[in-house]
Formats: C-alpha cells, sequence, structure tokens
C-alpha cells in the first residue's frame, strides 16, 4: 500500500463468526484477508497467506500479540507485519470492533484501480 | 610335609612301595584324567599307587571333539589324550569297562560290577555326567532308547549314529544347547536333512540372550539346518521306524532319527549311596573334599558353592587345586569358583562368552551391538566401570583384551565403543571441523555450516538461538546433534548454558515432570491458566500444541478446559493440511485390512469431490488428498467410516502382513493382533506421533521391528515386543522389550509403555529418542517387571483415555464444534 492510498472501513459481520483465540479468512473487496480474535480481547487482521509458502494464515495458532504459521511454524508480529526471524512480512490491517462486536477492518476501496 | 613324604624320605623303594597311599579315582573321562595328571605332576606317582576305573573299554579322550568324529573329520585316534600305555608307563592300574557298583566308606573298599573290589586311602569321585533323556512319549524302549534315538556323549554313540543315519533322510536334534548343535554340526555330513529343536525360546540358553540366540539361528538356517524353537516335543512318533516328532502346539516334524542333546545329568548316585551330601551333583569344598576328608569329587558331577560346571576351564582350575592339595604340595590351596570365559566354536560360528549374559540390575551398564545380516552379535555388561560379563558372536576379534579385562579387572577404555570394535583413528571426512563451510547441515531448510558458524559469531548465544535465528534443526530435527556440535565449535567457551533446552515446551520454564506436577497441584485446565499460573501470563503460540497434548494426557475430557484454539490446525479439523492449505483424508482402515463395499464408498468419494490424488499410504492406508477444508464434513458423512488419526501427534496406525491367516511363513495372526491393537488404541494423543505394526514372522514384511511399537510373532505361539523402532528422518532398529504369550499380553505391555511414554516423554520426543534415553532396561524394569509397582495404574491411565475416545469425523460432520469450523473464507458483500 502506498501512503497516498484512500482507506476504506469495511464491515464483516460480528466477531462472533471467529471463535476465541482462533482466526477465519474473509473475501472483501477484492482482499482476501485472516482475522484473528485475541484472546487478550479485542482482533488482528493480516493478508491471508504467508509470505513464505502461501500458507493460510487463518489456520495458524494465535497468541497475543502474533500468528504462527500453519505450514513452516513462522511466527508473524500482528504490531508489524514481520517475521520474526528473517526480513520478509505481512500486510497488517488496521482493525477494530465496534461496540455491538462488529468487525471493522480497513482497506484500500473495491473500485480502486 | 605330608606322612607320605616322610614314609619316602625315611624308608628304601621295595618298602616304600608297600606303604604308598592307595588312591582310586572312579571315572576315567577329561576329570579323572586330568586330575591324575596333575598328580603326576606333582610327584603323586611316588606317594600313591593309583587305580582307575572307567566305564569306557578305551583310554581317556577329549570329548569336546566328538562332533569332529561324528562328521568324519577326526578320527577316533585322534581325539584320545592318553592312550592305554600311558597307564602302564606311570603305574596307574586301569580298570577300563569296569563299572563301579558301591563304595563302602567303612571298608575303604571299591566294589565293581563283576565282583572285584579295590581298597583306598583316598578316593576321586570324577563319575561326570550323563546325557538327560526328557520324558518324551515314544523314546525309550524298556531301559534305553528305542531304535532310532540316540544320545551324543561317546564314541560308541558317535559310530551308532553315523551308521544310522546312512538309511535316514532326515534327522532331528532335540536341544538347541552346545552339545545339541555339535551333534548337528556333525550330522550334516551324513547326507541327512538336519533339524534343531528346542524347547525353550532361543538355541543356547545357557550362553547366549535372545536376540544372540536368534542371530545364531539365523546362521544356521542360512547353512541349511532346520531351526525349531519354543517346540517342545511331546511325541516320537512312528510304530517301527520313526516317522517324526510331535510337538506340544499340535505341530509335527517329519524325521527317521533323532539325536537327544537336552542337557546333562551328573552322576551323583554312587555319592549318593554311600551317604555323601548331593544336591545337583556331590557337595564339594573348597579343596574339592566331600564331608570326608578322603574322598574328593572334581568335575561335572562336584557341585561347588552352588556351582555345577559343564565346560572344560573350571574342570582344569579344580583338577590343579585337588592335586595340590592332596600331594600335599601346596595344602592352602583353594578353589573359588571359576570365572566363566569362554571360547567356542559352533558349527564354525565363534563364540566367545565370559560372565553375565544379561544385565542383572538397571546400574549395569550394558553395551550391544547386533548385525544379523552378517551373524555378528556382541555384548558386554559393564558394573561400576569393571567388565562383569560379555557375548562375542560370529566376531570375536576382541576376546582377547576382553578377557584380560574380565579375569584381571585391567581398566577399560572411556570410549566403550573400543570394547567391541577396534576403532582406528577418526577419519578426516567425518570429522564436522573438517568439513567444509558450504556444506549444508540442515537439509529441511537449507542451512550451511557457514551459516551457522556466522549466526554464531554474530552474537547469537545458545544452541536455541542459533537454531532461532537460522532455522537450522527445526525441520525434521535430524540433524540438530550436527547442529549443537557446529555451535560449540564455534563458540569456543563461550557459549550460555541454554536452560529452554530442558523446557517441555519453550513458553514454560520448566521440565516436564515439574510441569506435571505444577498442572496437579494448581489443578490447571487449558493452556491459558497454564499461561497465566506459570509463565507470567506470556502467552506463547509455540507451545500451545504441546501443552494441549499434555492437559489431554493428564486430564479426563470432563475435566479438561478445552481450548480448540490451542490445537494445531490438523487437530480443529481432523485431518493433515497440506502445502496448498488443502487437507488430506485418511479413513481408518484398522490394520490395513479393507473391504470391496469400503473401497467402492472411497471410490465414489473420490469421484463426486473430484479428488485430485488417491494415493496408498507409507502406513498401509488410502489417502484422499486435496481435499477443501469446507469439503471435509461431506466428504466424511459420505464415506461413512472413522477418522484414520493420520494428522495428529498420536496413535497413527498399525500395519500388518497377512499372517497365518494366508501366508506361508506365518506364524502368528498379525491381521489379527494389528486390528485389535488399532481399534484399542486408535487417536489416543502422545507427545508425538506413534506407528505401529504387527508382523506374522521374523520376516518382518510390515516393518514391526523399525516402528515406535512393534509386535513380531516367533515360533511357539509367541510375540516379541519392540520399541523405540524408526525408518524415518531417523532409521533405528527397535529394542526387543520383552516376548509374550497371548494378544492380550502385547496388549497390556503396548498400553503401559504408551502411557509411560506419553507421561515421560519431551513434546516431540519419538520413541526413538526416548527408549534410549530412558534406556531399555529401565524401561522393562517399569512396564514388564513393574519394580516401582506402577505398572496397575499405567494400565488404568491408558484404559480412561480410551474410554474417553470420541469418534471427531462423524461427530463434528453432524455437528460443528465450532463456529465456521470448516467455512472457505467467508465472502463479506
Amino acid at each position: 500500500m502506498s501512503p497516498t492510498e484512500s482507506l476504506v472501513e469495511y464491515s464483516l459481520g460480528s466477531v462472533e463468526q471467529i471463535p476465541l483465540g482462533e482466526g477465519r479468512a474473509f473475501q472483501v473487496a477484492g482482499h482476501d484477508v485472516a482475522v484473528f480474535r485475541l484472546r487478550g480481547g479485542g482482533i488482528a487482521t493480516t493478508q491471508a497467506q504467508c509470505p513464505h509458502r502461501a500458507g493460510p494464515l487463518a489456520d495458524g495458532i494465535v497468541g497475543l500479540d502474533s500468528i504462527v504459521c500453519p505450514l513452516h511454524a513462522w511466527r508473524l508480529s500482528f504490531a508489524t507485519g514481520a517475521a520474526e526471524v528473517g526480513d520478509c512480512g505481512i500486510v497488517v490491517y488496521p482493525s477494530r470492533l465496534d461496540d455491538d462486536g462488529e468487525i471493522l477492518v480497513a482497506l484500500t476501496a473495491a473500485s480502486e484501480g | 610335609m605330608t606322612t607320605a613324604e616322610r614314609d619316602h624320605l625315611a624308608l628304601g623303594d621295595e618298602f616304600e612301595a608297600q606303604t604308598r597311599q592307595k588312591l582310586v579315582v572312579i571315572g576315567n573321562g577329561m576329570a579323572g584324567a586330568r586330575t591324575v595328571e596333575e598328580i603326576l605332576a606333582r610327584g603323586g606317582g611316588e606317594m600313591f599307587n593309583i587305580t582307575v576305573f572307567g566305564d569306557e573299554p578305551y583310554g581317556n579322550y577329549n570329548r569336546i571333539l566328538l562332533s569332529g568324529v561324528l562328521s568324519g573329520e577326526s578320527d577316533a585316534s585322534d581325539i584320545f589324550i592318553n592312550p592305554l600305555d600311558w597307564y602302564t608307563d606311570n603305574d596307574i592300574e586301569l580298570r577300563a569297562g569296569a563299572r563301579v557298583s558301591h563304595v563302602d566308606r567303612i571298608a575303604r573298599l571299591v566294589h565293581a560290577e563283576d565282583g572285584t573290589s579295590v581298597a583306598y586311602d583316598k578316593l576321586i569321585v570324577a563319575t561326570g555326567s550323563r546325557p538327560f533323556i526328557p520324558p518324551i512319549d515314544g523314546v525309550m524302549n524298556g531301559h534305553g532308547p528305542r531304535p532310532g534315538i540316540f544320545v551324543f556323549r561317546t564314541i560308541d554313540d558317535c559310530n551308532a549314529i553315523a551308521n544310522y543315519a546312512q538309511g535316514c533322510a532326515r534327522a532331528a536334534v532335540i536341544g538347541g544347547g552346545l552339545l545339541g548343535l555339535e551333534a548337528a554340526r556333525g550330522l550334516l555330513t551324513h547326507g541327512v536333512e538336519v533339524h534343531v529343536v528346542e524347547a525353550g525360546p532361543h538355541l543356547m540358553g545357557q550362553q547366549l540372550d535372545a536376540q544372540g540366540g536368534r542371530i545364531l539361528a539365523r546362521t544356521l538356517r542360512e547353512m541349511g539346518i532346520g531351526v525349531h524353537c519354543g517346540s517342545a516335543t511331546v511325541q516320537v512318533t512312528g510304530e517301527d521306524r520313526i516317522t517324526g516328532l510331535a510337538f506340544k502346539d499340535g505341530t509335527h516334524l517329519e524325521c527317521d532319527m533323532v539325536v537327544v542333546a537336552a542337557g546333562i545329568r551328573p552322576n551323583a548316585e554312587l555319592a549318593a549311596q554311600c551317604g555323601l551330601t548331593v544336591e545337583r551333583a556331590v557337595v564339594v569344598d573348597d579343596q574339592l573334599r566331600t564331608e570326608d576328608p578322603d574322598i574328593y569329587a572334581v568335575g561335572e558331577c562336584a557341585q561347588h558353592r552352588s556351582q555345577v560346571y559343564g565346560l572344560v576351564a573350571p574342570l582344569w582350575e579344580q583338577a590343579e587345586v585337588l592335586a595340590d592339595h592332596i600331594t600335599g604340595t601346596d595344602t592352602s590351596a583353594a578353589y573359588e569358583g571359576s570365572k566363566l570365559a569362554t571360547k567356542l566354536k559352533v558349527m564354525g560360528v565363534e563364540l566367545a562368552v565370559m560372565g553375565l549374559k544379561e544385565p542383572e540390575s538397571d546400574d549395569d551398564e550394558v553395551l550391544q551391538f547386533s548385525e544379523p545380516h552378517r551373524g555378528i552379535y556382541k555384548t558386554v555388561i559393564l558394573r561400576d566401570g569393571v567388565l562383569v560379563g560379555a557375548t562375542l558372536l560370529g566376531d570375536v576379534s576382541k576376546v582377547s583384551f576382553l578377557t584380560q579385562a574380565f579375569d584381571k579387572g585391567t581398566p577399560l577404555p572411556d570410549d566403550r565403543l573400543q570394547l567391541l570394535f577396534d576403532v582406528g583413528p577418526p577419519t578426516a571426512a567425518v570429522s564436522i571441523a573438517d568439513l567444509p563451510d558450504d556444506t549444508q547441515i540442515c537439509n529441511c531448510n537449507g542451512v550451511s555450516k557457514g551459516q551457522i558458524a556466522s549466526c554464531v559469531s554474530g552474537g547469537a548465544a545458545s544452541v536455541g538461538a542459533v537454531m532461532k535465528a537460522t532455522r537450522a534443526g527445526t525441520g525434521c530435527g535430524s540433524c540438530k546433534s550436527q547442529v549443537i556440535e557446529i555451535v560449540e565449535r564455534a563458540a569456543g567457551g563461550d557459549l550460555a548454558e541454554d536452560p529452554s533446552a530442558h523446557y517441555y515446551v519453550p513458553g514454560v520454564p520448566m521440565p516436564k515432570a515439574a510441569l506435571v506436577e505444577a498442572i496437579h497441584r494448581l489443578g490447571l485446565r487449558s493452556a491459558s491458566e497454564v499461561f497465566e499460573a506459570l509463565a507470567d501470563g506470556r502467552d506463547d503460540p509455540a507451545s500451545k500444541m504441546g501443552l494441549t497434548s499434555l492437559l489431554r494426557t493428564i486430564w479426563g475430557p470432563e475435566d479438561l478446559g478445552d481450548e480448540r484454539d490451542a490445537r494445531y490446525i490438523n487437530d480443529r479439523v481432523h485431518a493433515n493440511i497440506q502445502r496448498d492449505g488443502t487437507f488430506s483424508v485418511v479413513p481408518g482402515i484398522s490394520g490395513g485390512v479393507t473391504s470391496a463395499d469400503q473401497l467402492r464408498r472411497i471410490a465414489d468419494v473420490a469421484d463426486k469431490y473430484e479428488v485430485p490424488m488417491i494415493k496408498i499410504t507409507g502406513g498401509q492406508r488410502i489417502d484422499l488428498l486435496g481435499i477443501t477444508k469446507e469439503n471435509l464434513p461431506r466428504v466424511w458423512k459420505d464415506l461413512g467410516m472413522r477418522s484414520g488419526h493420520a494428522y495428529g501427534k498420536s496413535f497413527r496406525t498399525v500395519k500388518s502382513c497377512v499372517g497365518t491367516d494366508f501366508c506361508r511363513f506365518g506364524v502368528g495372526d498379525a491381521i489379527a493382533l494389528g486390528v485389535e491393537m488399532e481399534e484399542r488404541f486408535k487417536g489416543i494423543e502422545a507427545p508425538a506421533k506413534l506407528k505401529l505394526a504387527v508382523a506374522g514372522c521374523p520376516r518382518n514384511c510390515s516393518e514391526a521391528m523399525v516402528k515406535d511399537i512393534g509386535a513380531v510373532a516367533v515360533e511357539g505361539g509367541r510375540w516379541e515386543v519392540y520399541i523405540g523402532g524408526a525408518a524415518g528422518a531417523t532409521v533405528r532398529k527397535g529394542d526387543v522389550l520383552c516376548t509374550v504369550g497371548s494378544h492380550a499380553e502385547v496388549l497390556t505391555i503396548t498400553g503401559r509403555f504408551m502411557q509411560y511414554y506419553r507421561e515421560n516423554a519431551r513434546w516431540l520426543e519419538r520413541t526413538y529418542d526416548f527408549v534410549p534415553r530412558i534406556g531399555l532396561e529401565e524401561l522393562r524394569a517399569i512396564v514388564v517387571d513393574d519394580r516401582d509397582g506402577i505398572a496397575a495404574r499405567l494400565g488404568a491411565e491408558m484404559a480412561r483415555s480410551i474410554d474417553a475416545y470420541v469418534e471427531p469425523w462423524q461427530t463434528e460432520a453432524a455437528e460443528p464444534a465450532t463456529a465456521n469450523q470448516f467455512a472457505a473464507p467467508i465472502a463479506v458483500a
């Protein structure tokens, strides 16, 4: 994402679609994302696939601040998207829960490009 | 000085001849004759008038060489130690062929069956032993064996066997000990097919442990000898001529002659009749004296400190002490028992045994090397750093060194390998230090030696840090020891002690035992509770899988705070995730036995879901690959089969061979046992996966010897239970934990071992690391011998886990366990 791209906040529906501590994959506005419901409260949203071998991150094991990919156990930070080892990383999307428990994720708009 | 010696000095020769003491030796075998030789060597010819009684009408001969006479390699005359001339030359009266009927201790007279008698001052009983003929139907005919049945003890026996074999096609030897194998070897040259029949579980039970016995059997079979172990003969069949042997298990072996070599019994009756103490043999003290100070006993008929020796070396030592004492050469001479070190040649196979054949306590250090293909087997047993036993079969190159260490207690090399092999200087190629920097060490992650070393110079201070930074050793793990060595070398002495190396999981700073204790004590039911209580609330995703497995082993389902998110994806959706994010589905096919109906359903599912690949797995199952997550519950429903559990750190499969059902070699019902085992233990969670197999015979077609747990049928309706085998990234032949007699016992032992493994193995520690770490003997003591009294509890814990088993596929196909459990990416409009 370049800084000039404008972000739009999309609603993905209730957080109850995701069991506590797990992740689920969503397709929204042309983006594949993985949303994680954190045991410490709140959510995190990343690109759906890992940068290493395209592992489905939503199927990974979730920590307080990172996700472990199910294919080769690479650990990626929710805060920065960086891999614990090496210099590749993932896109982390700004996301939050509203007062009704709706998942809101900020993405580049679908109509763009 | 003895009276005899004083007499000798004081009196003239003529008078002396009359006043010499009268020494009578009953028995002209190896012990009797050797003792006389030793006495003569100490000037005994001047002290004693010697009379020797011998049963056989010969001088004395070396019985050890009899198989050479039977095979025709030696002539009977070659094996005589002392010809008849020797007796006359030494003024010994030999009463060859004269049987002694009784001894009168009051009158000091030895009576022969021919009515003559000889007076004695000193008497030596060297009556040896005789073949033991077990009470088998159809063996005896009146007082002797019936025609066609032979014992193997004397020159006459050899001649009779050789003559009878002319008219025979097949000979059976009852007895798989040293003597039986010698007889078998002798028979081979007479154009008969030879079969050795042993009632015990393996050959040469006196000298070899089970594994050594098996390797010897294999070598003999390659020579063309039939070997039947665990075969108790109950009857010799046939009316006039022998037709065969019938065994206890109902099987039958055709043969037309039989040599009985089922052991020996000391000839102690003569001593017992005259009132001497006889237990298993004639009881003697350290001077080889019976309780009558004028009567000695020596050789196979003597029992010293509860031992009766049947080999020749102890007999030589006894003869020397007896001679020292009786001649007065050294009255303080004492025989303190023999340390048994023997070198034998069994059918051309070299064998050396000394001391213990198996360890006696858990602290005994055991080194073992086994190479069945070349018929080589070596064990060395150390106690407190001292050699207390060794067995060398097929390769006795280390025998001189070991014998010296055994006899004299000479120091042993710290590098224990040198006890088994002549180890040359290390070759340059195998030393990691000499490998070039670009050598790939971790073949899973493609990490070179240079990358590992530079990671250390870059500041990583522990093995764990290096592994984390480079990923070296984090794939299959088989290169881990090399990684550690490179890190240690690169760091010089600066390596930080890595405490996390001892943790059960990286995120909770405790070894397994302490962690288990804390979980019990604090009643922790979930991964979250463990992190909260024991890791300062620091949740570690890399530790969750291991904790989940451990918690599920500790708590029953009713007590468990099941957190699905702490499971690995495979355990959340009961299928194995593939590189493209799809899953593989392996239906449960217990023991690998399927049916046309199952195959049809699998084929229909494959068509309906356009399964891209159907693969027969290494574990004898059918794998449907490329199933999307959302299709999993549909596929399961359509299959109507249970989960094959081919995805978890759990009990996976039991491979089997067709065993006795169809295979002409099978000796055990491998199918029934394989199915039974899989039905019982399916899905049981463990620190790492458990792959099992059952083989219906030692041909090992189902590869049971290289499984985490394997059962191999052996002749006689028994099962050998192997543990700690592997044929993956690591290849290791399993160790025989025990041999049992029934399917139920295999299940019991397997259950106990699995439970002990579940409770004590580190996370992801396969049995091939766990078994050597704990030690086979220790495991045997715990799960087989129940030394610690926990066997029943282990069994009960396992039974509880089995009872709690819930089949996941059909359960969760009917009702998903969590929201969107099997959902495809959720499309948001």
